[in-house]
């Protein structure tokens, strides 16, 4: 009962404007329900896929972004380096260059102009990525080191490593740039929501990003009940295709909750998993004109 | 002694702004001349940091003392560094503001905010 995809090169992004909606949930079981696929945890604040696949070995490496330090004997306070910062990561103070790292960048700018040559590039470690595999699963994840505020540099690394075929990737909550980072490479952009008003402005976010960035898309309703679903709403006002529904699944949640893979578990959920992907797959083929 | 202040309008009589990086302007008032002058804040539109870049623009002001209602950590870093007194605003004008702060009645700037960071 697995999906026919043999052979089929597609990237697909499953990314929602809030946390919650079922990200993890819906890429770590299309990725399983998949004959071969590769599961790309981009969620470096809380890449949670390594819960359900549980790779026995995991090959582990550290990301390093490089970051100015200054010899602050070498500085004259030339103001040339804090003018030129896009991200006002640095403060010429009378006697001292201050660098605020986290709203650096890492462009190098700041160190290629310096006059003095009084800053250096430090290499700092950001985080780590991570790659193994889990039955039929590609397992590839990334962690972002605590007080870090950005995993864009680590997102890029990670997805250096994009393999051939089919591609799942669990995106970071929210429309910013780690998730504007994370659908760089995807064909498709799967917006998992919920049947919330809430849920319909954060679907209209991630919507918003997918069209900005030109990216294909459409929508999961997830957690859909009797009554109305202001997701559906939004999806039906604003041409987005609606690519499918789980109903709200008490069984489904208990699975998840305990770091089960519903679509390994039970044949049952492994055909819902597999008909959303085939779903998925003909949304997301370039060749039909769905 | 400069002494300077974020504020919405070019006009002593208006409001503080409650924002300190984000004010479109800063008045600055020179305690030895007696004069004011309002100057643009670049920084008001930055994408981030804001409050660092605002802060530098007021060292180099050379100013000694800020009257605000509220600032952020990394700006607090700056004008610390800098060795300006920090003073909590009131709710008055501009120059009631001034006045109070050269009778030494304004309270030294005691809360410091983590920021409204974005996310990145």
């Amino acid at each position: 009962m697995q999906a026919s995809i043999m052979g089929t090169e597609r990237t697909i992004a499953v990314l929602s404007g809030k946390g919650g909606t079922g990200k993890t949930l819906v890429s770590v079981n299309l990725a399983s329900a998949a004959s071969s696929a590769a599961y790309m945890d981009c969620d470096v604040e809380e890449p949670n896929g390594q819960l359900f696949f549980r790779p026995a070995v995991i090959d582990e490496k550290v990301i390093a972004v490089g970051r100015p330090a200054v010899d602050q004997k070498l500085c004259n306070g030339c103001h040339i380096c804090s003018n030129a910062c896009a991200f006002n990561a640095l403060a010429v103070l009378k006697d001292q260059l201050l660098i605020f790292e986290e709203l650096c960048h890492s462009c190098g700018l700041c160190i290629h102009l310096c006059p003095q040559r009084a800053l250096t590039e430090v290499q700092k470690p950001l985080g780590v990525v991570r790659k193994g595999s889990s039955g039929t699963v590609s397992f590839f994840s990334a962690e972002m080191h605590i007080g870090e505020s950005s995993g864009v540099p680590l997102i890029k690394a990670l997805m250096k490593q994009k393999p051939a075929g089919l591609v799942v990737i669990d995106c970071p909550p929210g429309s910013g740039c780690m998730v504007t980072e994370s659908i760089a490479k995807a064909d498709f952009c799967l917006l998992v929501s919920e049947p919330t008003i809430f849920g319909a402005h954060n679907l209209a976010m991630v919507h918003e990003l997918a069209n900005l960035v030109g990216k294909p898309c459409g929508v999961l309703l997830n957690k859909t009940q009797e009554g109305s679903n202001p997701s559906e709403d939004y999806a039906r006002t604003h041409n987005l295709p609606i690519i499918g529904s789980l109903p709200y699944d008490k069984d489904l949640a208990r699975m998840t909750t305990e770091g089960l893979i519903a679509s390994r578990e039970s044949n049952c959920y492994r055909q819902v998993f597999a008909d959303l992907l085939k779903e998925v797959m003909d949304a997301s083929d370039p060749d039909s004109k769905r | 002694m400069i002494i300077a202040v974020p504020v919405e309008e070019k006009n002593l009589g208006s409001a503080i702004c409650i924002s300190f990086g984000r004010a479109p302007y800063y008045c600055l008032y020179d305690t030895e001349t007696q004069q004011s002058r309002f100057i643009v804040n670049s920084a008001a539109d930055s994408p981030g940091g804001a409050g660092i870049q605002a802060a530098q623009n007021l060292v180099d002001e050379n100013i000694s003392t800020l009257i605000t209602f509220r600032l952020g950590e990394n700006a607090a870093k700056v004008l610390d560094a800098s060795e300006i007194s920090m003073h909590k605003a009131l709710n008055a004008s501009i120059a009631d503001n001034i006045t109070a702060l050269l009778e030494g009645k304004l309270n030294p700037l005691d809360a410091i905010h983590a920021g409204f960071h974005h996310g990145h």
